[in-house]
């Protein structure tokens, strides 16, 4: 593809070309291009205080991506996102505020509740071989009536937990720096993507992600047992829906057992902006950070330009299709 | 009479490869011409032409004396030539009826199907071939012979005059082949021409009125197929100059025995299989395709489930119920496919390397350690000679042999002394091929055991100390390698069916 001496590593540029940092670069383009259009549109636009409203907005949805980013690397997908970031929700509620525990104890109850149930999901499709649609489509609705039933249909407050709200909605880096009052929920968000990257990029766990996507009989044969590691990511993926569900319970200071269903399709239309391929082997937790990014600027823009809601989501879609139009495009040309 | 298909002179060259050389072939009405030879030999490329798949390159077709262009499946189809293909197309959820005419299925008013036409056509199709069977029947519901009932029926329905069977039998047992035949017979009193592609010496004698065989892509010769002795046979088809080398033959008489496989059994395709492997030595596995080698391969891999048997790896009993068992019992295993199963071939030279170690390049915490794990691709690059523009090469834009060799340094840094080669040089060409051999047969020096399977019998031929022949699951013997073992001995092994349905002629 590249001429390049055997001894060096490819040049940056060839990099881009062969690792599909491509559509990253088409996704990132689209970003600067909304946000320059919107700007230009509207003044009330480009203001701090609606660029921080963007970033929370991003927060919780960019959490789940990067979780649903995992699975779909491996080839598999989780529609369960959603509804599980809700279950651990309700989990951490039941924990603080009706058996009145700790703070940090709710925060490491839902984080495990999220594991357990990816390593639930994860059972079910690599040692029972169902679908990983079918397998997690099952687990979303599972796990959508274990909110209600155990919440009682009704949302839990986090009125007796004091600081549970800060979680979200605090800000460590505007007491730092005044200027800049980013909200925790996104400090955390980049927290999460940064270590998904790290396990992505230089961990077995990662090498094996991107291994069981690009042909998982290669790595069975390669006497790998595949079975454990597709497991581990399921629960990885998992605990990452535990911190989105506190993140969201944070944000709203209470449990709502109702949400949730509809979050796993925002989720995995960002990973697919951001260049991540639906058939496994390919995709990065940047790429999905700015697919999340142009989903939540879209809906902030076009509500600031007063698009109706109805509109809104009609235009997303056809983001959606847009951009892996244009990603097939270019793998047709490549 | 003239007959319905005389080929003369046909060429077809693919890159890189003379496929046909001056082929000639004819076929009378009511006749059943079997046509033979090796894996490779040519004879799917001259059916592919027949049929329309593949232009000629050169030569000429008659097809009822007139000069026919068959350019397209339809234009042979129109001259009434089908074929049926090794693997069945059909379509396992439609009806019988359905599948025979899709694409030409009767209509009523506004688009609608008469399926009531639809059926009455295929009874009609049914009756021709004196068969019993519901056109409502679904085709998965059927047994392979019934499937294949329903294939030669969709290809009479195109009024087909010549019929191209490629490995019939492949998947029938005895009394499925027997029904098959009864159609066969059928259709030649009815004066259909059939072209009868198979390996099986024992048909050949029971169905065949003349036998053609090639060989490397060229015609070899015709015979009557009743009074030609099989070991004549068997010899044209392999009859190639034996010049090629054999291997030099290490005494291993005091060496250890490092694998030794009893029993092995799983339904139909592993029958009883028991072999052993010392150290030091190359044991070949010779057969036809679908002799049931690369199940073994598997088996013993734990990439497949097994039935039954016994694996002791250095004389100790080896529980192996899957690769990874396998693993750590140092047996590596290099698929036939690698584009499927030996690599991932998105991913680059260094990883693929890695891939079945990469524990051993992780910290306590799972971190990989990227410099050792280049540094010892660059040492494999080097060692075996792998030709890649670096380590972070995806493997697929690498060339075939060196795709194999990047799968021969995973399982040697794996440090797997025992190594199983499934058709390790199919698709590699003859530069790489050598290399590839000169590798085998180091790592036997080294002190591993190494189980080579290839269809080609030089190949077997030139690496082998010893030669395990299979045929239809069972092993049919095991012979010594070197030159006191003709090619021919290995093709009546492979050719062995069970020894009660052994035909006249078959001693040589």
């Amino acid at each position: 593809m590249t001429a390049v001496n055997p001894t060096s590593t490819p040049t940056l540029f060839a990099r881009m070309i062969d690792t599909g940092a491509h559509q990253k670069l088409l996704a990132f383009a689209s970003l600067v291009l909304l946000l320059i259009g919107f700007s230009i549109a509207s003044p009330n636009f480009m203001q701090t205080s609606n660029m921080i409203a963007i970033l929370q907005a991003t927060s919780v949805n960019g959490v789940l991506a990067v979780a649903a980013t995992l699975v779909i690397i491996t080839g598999g997908i989780d529609l369960s996102v959603g509804t599980l970031m809700t279950f651990c929700a309700v989990i951490a509620g039941v924990v603080l505020t009706n058996l009145g525990m700790p703070l940090p104890v709710g925060v490491i109850a839902a984080i495990g509740a999220g594991a357990l149930c990816g390593l639930c999901s994860g059972t079910f499709i690599a040692k029972m071989k169902i679908p990983p649609f079918i397998a997690t489509l099952g687990m979303m609705l599972i796990l959508k009536g274990l909110s209600l039933v155990i919440s009682g249909t009704r949302p839990i407050y986090f009125n007796d937990t004091p600081g549970f709200d800060q979680i979200s909605r605090g800000s460590l880096i505007g007491e730092i720096i005044p200027a800049l009052p980013i909200p925790n929920g996104v400090l955390i968000l980049f927290i999460v993507a940064l270590s998904a990257a790290y396990v992505l990029g230089r961990t077995v766990l990662g090498r094996y992600t991107f291994a069981l996507g690009s042909n998982e009989e290669a790595v069975r044969l390669s006497g790998v047992n595949t079975d454990f590691w597709k497991m581990a990511v399921y629960s990885l993926a998992g605990a990452i829906c535990g911190i989105a569900g506190i993140l969201i319970a944070s944000r709203l200071n209470s449990a709502q057992p109702a949400l949730g269903l509809g979050y796993e399709l925002e989720a995995i239309a960002a990973v697919v902006i951001g260049g991540t391929s639906l058939s496994g082997g390919r995709g990065t937790v940047l790429g999905t950070l700015i697919g999340a990014l142009i989903m939540a600027v879209l809906t902030n823009g076009l509500r600031v330009l007063s698009v109706a809601q109805e509109w809104q989501t009609v235009v997303t879609g056809a983001i959606i299709i847009l951009a892996v139009y244009a990603d097939m495009v270019r793998r047709r040309k490549a | 009479m003239t007959d319905l298909v005389r080929m003369t002179g046909i060429e077809k060259r693919f890159p890189g490869v003379h496929a046909l050389k001056n082929v000639s072939f004819d076929l009378a009405s009511g006749e059943v011409h079997a046509l033979m030879g090796e894996n490779g030999a040519g004879k799917s490329t001259l059916m592919k032409i027949l049929s329309g798949i593949y232009p000629k390159d050169g030569g000429e077709i008659l097809i009822n004396g007139e000069q026919a262009e068959l350019n397209g499946p339809k234009a042979a189809q129109d001259l009434g030539i089908g074929i049926i293909h090794q693997e069945l197309s059909l379509m396992n959820d439609l009806t019988v009826a359905q599948n025979i005419f899709i694409g030409r299925e009767p209509r009523l008013r506004f688009g609608r199907l008469d399926e009531a036409a639809l059926n009455a056509r295929a009874v009609e199709i049914f009756r021709s071939m004196n068969l019993a069977l519901d056109p409502k029947t679904v085709v998965g519901d059927l047994t392979i012979a019934k499937q294949q009932a329903v294939e030669i029926a969709k290809a009479l329905s195109y009024r087909s005059r010549v019929l191209i069977m490629d490995e019939p039998t492949a998947a029938l047992n005895d009394a499925e082949i027997a029904e098959l035949f009864t159609i066969i017979r059928r259709l030649k009193a009815d004066g259909v021409g059939i072209i009868y592609i198979s390996h099986k010496m024992d048909e050949l004698k029971q169905i065949a009125d003349r036998v053609t065989v090639m060989r490397d892509g060229a015609y070899v010769g015709t015979l009557d197929a009743a009074g030609t002795p099989v070991s004549r046979i068997i010899s044209m088809m392999v009859g190639r100059e034996v010049a090629n080398e054999t291997a030099d033959i290490p005494d291993l008489s005091g060496a250890d025995t490092l694998l030794d496989v009893r029993g092995l059994n799983r339904g139909r395709e592993i029958r009883d299989v028991s072999f052993s492997v010392r150290k030091g030595e190359i044991l070949g596995f010779a057969g036809l395709m679908g002799a049931g080698r690369t199940e073994v391969a598997r088996a013993i891999f734990g990439a497949d489930p097994r039935d039954g048997g016994e694996i002791r790896v250095h004389g100790k009993p080896c529980a192996i119920s899957q690769p990874s068992d396998a693993v750590k019992a140092g047996i590596g295993y290099l698929s036939e496919d690698r584009k499927h199963f030996g690599l991932a071939t998105g991913m680059d030279v260094r990883t693929n390397i890695a891939l079945a170690s990469l524990d051993r390049f992780s910290s306590p915490l799972g971190v990989l350690r990227e410099e050792e794990m280049r540094r010892t691709a660059q040492d494999y690059i080097g060692k075996l000679d792998i030709r890649t523009p670096s380590d972070r090469q995806e493997v697929r834009l690498l060339s075939g042999g060196n795709q194999q060799k990047v799968v021969i340094a995973k399982w040697l840094y794996r440090d797997c002394d025992i190594l199983i080669f499934d058709e390790p040089t199919r698709g590699i060409d003859v530069g790489a091929k050598s290399e590839i051999h000169k590798l085998l047969t180091n790592l036997a020096k080294e002190g591993r055991a190494i189980i080579v399977i290839s269809s080609e019998l030089p190949e077997i031929m030139r690496l082998s100390h010893r030669i395990a022949v299979m045929c239809e699951g069972r092993l049919t013997g095991i012979l010594p390698g070197g030159e006191q073992t003709s090619q021919e001995d290995i093709m009546h092994l492979a050719t062995l069916r069970t020894p009660t349905m052994q035909p006249e002629g078959y001693q040589q």
